[in-house]
């Protein structure tokens, strides 16, 4: 039987294949600290592709699409289980987007965007490393300049 | 190439060298084109949040030469902005009083929201410091008409580079034509990085100094710019960069130009080029100004489906 490091779950959602270093950023992003039932977070698991890994783990949830988004965003190799009964009935790998909406701000202060109650739109340059441009003031920002709404 | 017909003109990003050169070449036909009627019965509606005199007062001129009509309003106090109406609520009402929008406003992506929003064409005359594609057109226009050609010239860029954004688009718009680029500035208003690796990625040559000396006599143009004081937050950081560059007849003739060497400026200017230069060759920034009507002559009647 194979030895767990993080617990299993009986349902819901397991983020997996976070780089380790950024396991703790996509938590925050999905408000977990919100959530009412089980939240396993580990970090620097042993990982054959990574060397260390990030895992999360959300009792009774099923993440939906723009928080698939978000953990693309900062976690580009992630992996997402949906798990039911202790079983993994559907498994895929995040992926960006070519536009994304809602999700970060511009970090321009004088974009329109954030001034007018606008819904952010960015649209993607490059997937990896990840290169967004503003719809609107058309500046170009990478992941350092990252503000999520 | 796409038709211009009911296109907005938003960013010089969105143009090819093949539309670029277009734009250029029927600019020149329209020079003659003056008292008709092509677009009798079209609306134009111009929308300044912020001020302007030659961007306002050219595409007035250019619409009203071409037998069209104006409405707008030239400051923000003057429309319902002033009662905190917001500018996509704006731009959906006059967009049924219109045939056309031409807006200026000092929030960077106005001009894509209004055209978001918008069922008219918008054309930007200017959004903040991110692009001014219509000034653009002018200038590129004034640099092949004064040196005859686009193709492989060296531009040496001058003055607030950070905030300029008739630097950008026109940095841009260059990067088409095989062009060599210094940029001449204060460290505190240096290019933006992201604007540089853009350039650099379309395998544009550039290079990034404090001064003139040393490249002058590489230039084919100076594309020398003010100093904005309107886009500094703070103050003190205006006062330390406010006259550091001061171009003269006396200076241009110290150092060592190629004769043919042209100077451009979107004007308006405050002292970072002498009245002494005016006079001389060099300058070519108010026949750069006049050419404003021609090339939004031809914007106008190109995106109103006037000419093809």
């Amino acid at each position: 039987m194979k030895n767990m490091d993080v617990s299993a779950i009986k349902d819901g959602s397991v983020i997996d294949h976070i780089d380790s270093k950024s396991t703790l950023k996509v938590a925050t992003i999905l408000n977990i600290h919100d959530e009412e039932q089980v939240v396993l977070v580990g970090m620097n698991l042993k990982s054959e592709c990574l060397g260390k890994k990030g895992i999360i783990k959300i009792g009774g949830k099923i993440i939906d699409q723009k928080e698939v988004n978000k953990i693309a965003l900062i976690a580009p190799n992630a992996t997402v289980n949906i798990i039911k009964n202790y079983n993994v009935v559907k498994k895929f790998k995040v992926a960006v987007p070519e536009t994304i909406e809602g999700i970060v701000k511009c970090f321009n202060p004088n974009c329109v965007s954030n001034h007018h109650n606008l819904e952010p739109k960015l649209h993607v340059l490059n997937k990896n490393p990840i290169k967004l441009q503003c719809h609107y003031c058309e500046r170009i920002m990478d992941s350092n300049d990252f503000v999520l709404t | 190439m796409a038709s211009f017909k009911q296109r907005d003109i938003i960013s010089i990003r969105h143009f090819n060298k093949e539309e670029l050169l277009y734009i250029l070449d029927l600019s020149k036909h329209m020079e003659g084109y003056n008292h008709t009627d092509i677009l009798k019965g079209k609306m134009l509606a111009s929308l300044f949040f912020e001020p302007s005199t030659r961007t306002r007062l050219s595409f007035e001129s250019a619409m009203n030469r071409l037998g069209g009509t104006v409405i707008g309003f030239a400051e923000p106090g003057a429309s319902s902005t002033a009662k905190g109406e917001s500018l996509s609520d704006s731009v959906k009402i006059i967009d049924g009083y219109c045939d056309i929008i031409v807006l200026r406003h000092y929030l960077e992506g106005s001009a894509r929201l209004a055209a978001d929003v918008a069922g008219v064409p918008v054309i930007n005359a200017g959004d903040g410091a991110n692009q001014h594609p219509t000034q653009t057109f002018l200038d590129l226009y004034t640099i092949r008409k004064t040196k005859g050609t686009l193709e492989g010239i060296t531009v040496g860029f001058l003055g607030d580079l950070k905030y300029g954004r008739t630097v950008h688009s026109l940095a841009y718009a260059l990067s088409h034509f095989s062009t060599e680029m210094y940029f001449v500035s204060p460290s505190s208003l240096r290019m933006p990085k992201d604007c540089l690796e853009e350039l650099r990625q379309r395998k544009v040559t550039c290079h990034e100094t404090e001064s003139l000396l040393g490249i002058s006599k590489k230039l084919d143009v100076i594309y020398c710019t003010r100093i904005q004081k309107e886009r500094f937050a703070d103050p003190v950081e205006f006062e330390k960069v406010r006259g550091v560059y001061r171009l003269s007849k006396a200076q241009l003739e110290e150092m060592v130009t190629k004769d043919d060497l042209k100077i451009l400026h979107p004007l308006p200017r405050v002292d970072e080029m002498d009245e002494s230069l005016d006079e001389t060759d060099f300058a070519v920034y108010f026949h750069q100004a006049r050419n404003g009507v021609p090339v939004r002559k031809e914007l106008l009647a190109s995106v109103l489906g006037a000419i093809e």
